[in-house]
Parts: C-alpha cells; structure tokens; sequence
C-alpha cells in the first residue's frame, strides 16, 4: 500500500478535491444531478440511479476486492446495527424523497445551477447533521446500539473466502440489470 | 471532444466510471468515496462560530471534528466537476423549481424552497443516523460487501419509495 502518500496531508486535500471533480462530472453527465431523475427513480418510473448504483457497485467490487488481494488496498467497513442503520436508513429516505436529491448528488445540483439545492436543501442538511450531533449522546447507548452487529462484512458473517461472496453477487447483479433492460425499465 | 459536450451518458458508462473512481481513492488515499460527514463537519464549523471551542466537546464532534478533510473536498470537488460538466454541455441553468415538482405543486418557488429544507434536515438527520448516505454507504459500503450498508441501502430505497408515492400520489 501507499502508505507513504496517505500520510501527506495536503496531497490528500488535493487529491479528494481531484476526486471529487470526476465523481461530480459522472454524476452530471449521468442525469443524477437532477430532481426530476431521482424522483422517477423513487416514483419507479427511471431506473436511472438504480443503474449507476449497481455498475459502480459491481465495477468497484472486483477491483477492490482484487487490489485488497494483492495487497495494495484495505477495507473500511462501517459499522452498523438495527437500530442505526434500519432506523437512519428509512428517516434518510423520508428525507430523500422530500429533498430529491441525496448529500453527494445535491453538490451535483448546485454545480448545475439548482437554487432549490442550494438555499433550500443544502442548508437542510447542515442544520439536520447538526440538529443529529446534538441528540448523538442520548441515541448512543439506546437506539443506535439495538441490535447491534458491528463492522461485519457479509463473508465475514457467513465464514467464507470473499470472492466466493463477491463472485455470486456480482453476477446476481448483473442478471438483474440484464432482466431491467429486457423488461424495458 | 464531442463526448464531453454530450448532456446524458449511458448510466452504465457513468457506474464503470465511479466504480473505477473508487478503486483510485482505496489506492491513493486508503478512503472509499463518501459524502455526509463533510456535512456533519460544516455544521460544527458554523457552531463554532458561535459558540466556541467548547463545541469541540461535544461528543460527536471529537468522532468528526470540523475541519476540512479529504472528504469536506470531495463534496467541494463534487460541485466544481458538475459545474465544469454542466457548462461544457449546455446544461447550467440557474433554477428554482424542478419540472416534475412545478407540474404537482405549481412552480412558487418558496414553496419549493421550504419543501427542500425540511427535506434536507430528514436527510441530513438521517444519513448520520445510519452513519453514511446514498454514497459511502449505497456504493462504497455495498461494494465492500459491508452489512450495515446493504441493510441501510435497502432502507434508502424502502423509505424513499414510500415517501415519494405519499408526496406525488395522495397528497398531490
């Protein structure tokens, strides 16, 4: 690993804002910038976002697994529970479809030139992960620890090799973007 | 050259891209792409303003203090490279309300306005809530086969799909 360029702080400055302009570009030229494309999604009407969200996943997927195999990258599992990520997860989609736009997606918007995101939505955000830092110390040790499963990644939980997880899941999805396109979605 | 001034890729070019990006930022800076910490990040920074230092102390700002990091420059980046896109392509329009919106609840901006910030508090509640969003979990957790993205990504989705056939089919 690269360890040595990780550690350089103001490279890694640079190199998250260089990132960060290929992720906003993709996002652009693939319409997810977009209110209109994101709420047909939830509407399930264009399965644009379900596209990109799944050819990133199985694109990312066997390259990190490959490059994690060879040694030159590292897994950074989040850890989660019932509680933390079912709860957060279905707030975050109240929030999804009311908003239009996700935390990454919403840059996008703003660098498109949608005011709604960035008066409205933008300023949402910040105010709803600070209101979240607020209630963090009483959520704690209730809510957020129900259920509690860790850092755990799915072979890890079922005790196999990854790529005897990483290989059914990419072909998994890649039947199902195969059924999309033939059913016309 | 002509690629670039195109408006709309294939969402399948646009998905190998990210995926492609996202080995780039496990080698180069050991991080898989996310978004809403910078925002939690901003949030204390503007506490700051106000209040001090004492806001340092707050538990989950010792977790993720505000300060720009890697991530806080992603989310910049994420602006600046939609921008320089949306510009090549034609497509940067300075607007207040989304067709699909304008067409159900009429095109007023402060009323879309409004909808968009009560929106955005759910989503930003939300997303530290489950401790990540649409991208470090919805695609950098999933493609680390991680359970708590998967669980959280399937609720994205569940709770999203709810709430837009509320918005769009009962109550407009």
């Amino acid at each position: 690993m690269l360890t040595n360029i990780h550690g350089k702080k103001g490279l890694q400055l640079f190199l998250g804002l260089g990132a960060g302009f290929c992720f906003g570009f993709l996002l652009e030229k693939g319409g997810v910038t977009r209110y209109d494309v994101i709420v047909g999604q939830l509407l399930l009407k264009d399965f644009t976002v379900v596209k990109i969200m799944l050819s990133a996943c199985v694109t990312g997927m066997l390259g990190v697994h490959l490059l994690r195999s060879l040694g030159m990258a590292q897994l950074h599992p989040k850890p989660g529970s019932l509680g933390s990520s079912m709860v957060g997860g279905l707030i975050f989609g109240l929030g999804f479809a009311t908003l239009g736009y996700c935390p990454g997606t919403i840059a996008g918007a703003v660098g498109q030139g949608w005011l709604d995101a960035l008066v409205g939505g933008l300023a949402g955000i910040i105010i709803g992960a600070g209101l979240f830092a607020g209630v963090y110390p009483r959520l704690r040790q209730n809510i957020l620890a129900k259920g509690d499963f860790g850092d755990k990644t799915i072979p890890q939980v079922l005790k196999v090799n990854p790529w005897a997880a990483v290989v059914p899941v990419v072909v998994l999805i890649m039947l199902f973007l195969y059924w999309m396109e033939k059913k016309g979605l | 050259m002509d690629w670039f001034e195109m408006g709309r890729w294939s969402p399948y070019v646009v998905g190998i891209g990210i995926g492609i990006l996202s080995w780039l930022t496990f080698i180069l800076s050991d991080k898989p792409i996310g978004c809403s910490t910078a925002f939690a990040r901003t949030s204390g920074m503007i506490e700051r303003l106000f209040r001090g230092r004492k806001v340092l102390e707050k538990d989950y700002y010792k977790q993720f203090v505000p300060e720009v990091d890697w991530e806080w420059m992603l989310v910049l980046g994420i602006i600046l490279g939609s921008f320089t896109s949306a510009k090549i392509s034609g497509q940067f329009h300075l607007n207040w309300v989304p067709a699909s919106w304008a067409a159900v609840f009429g095109s007023q901006a402060f009323t879309r306005v409004v909808v968009a910030l009560v929106g955005g508090i759910m989503l930003g509640f939300g997303a530290r809530w489950a401790g990540g969003c649409t991208s470090g979990h919805g695609i950098s957790g999933t493609l680390q086969l991680v359970v708590s993205s998967w669980l959280a990504a399937v609720c994205f989705f569940i709770g999203g799909i709810a709430a837009a056939f509320f918005i769009f089919h009962i109550l407009g």
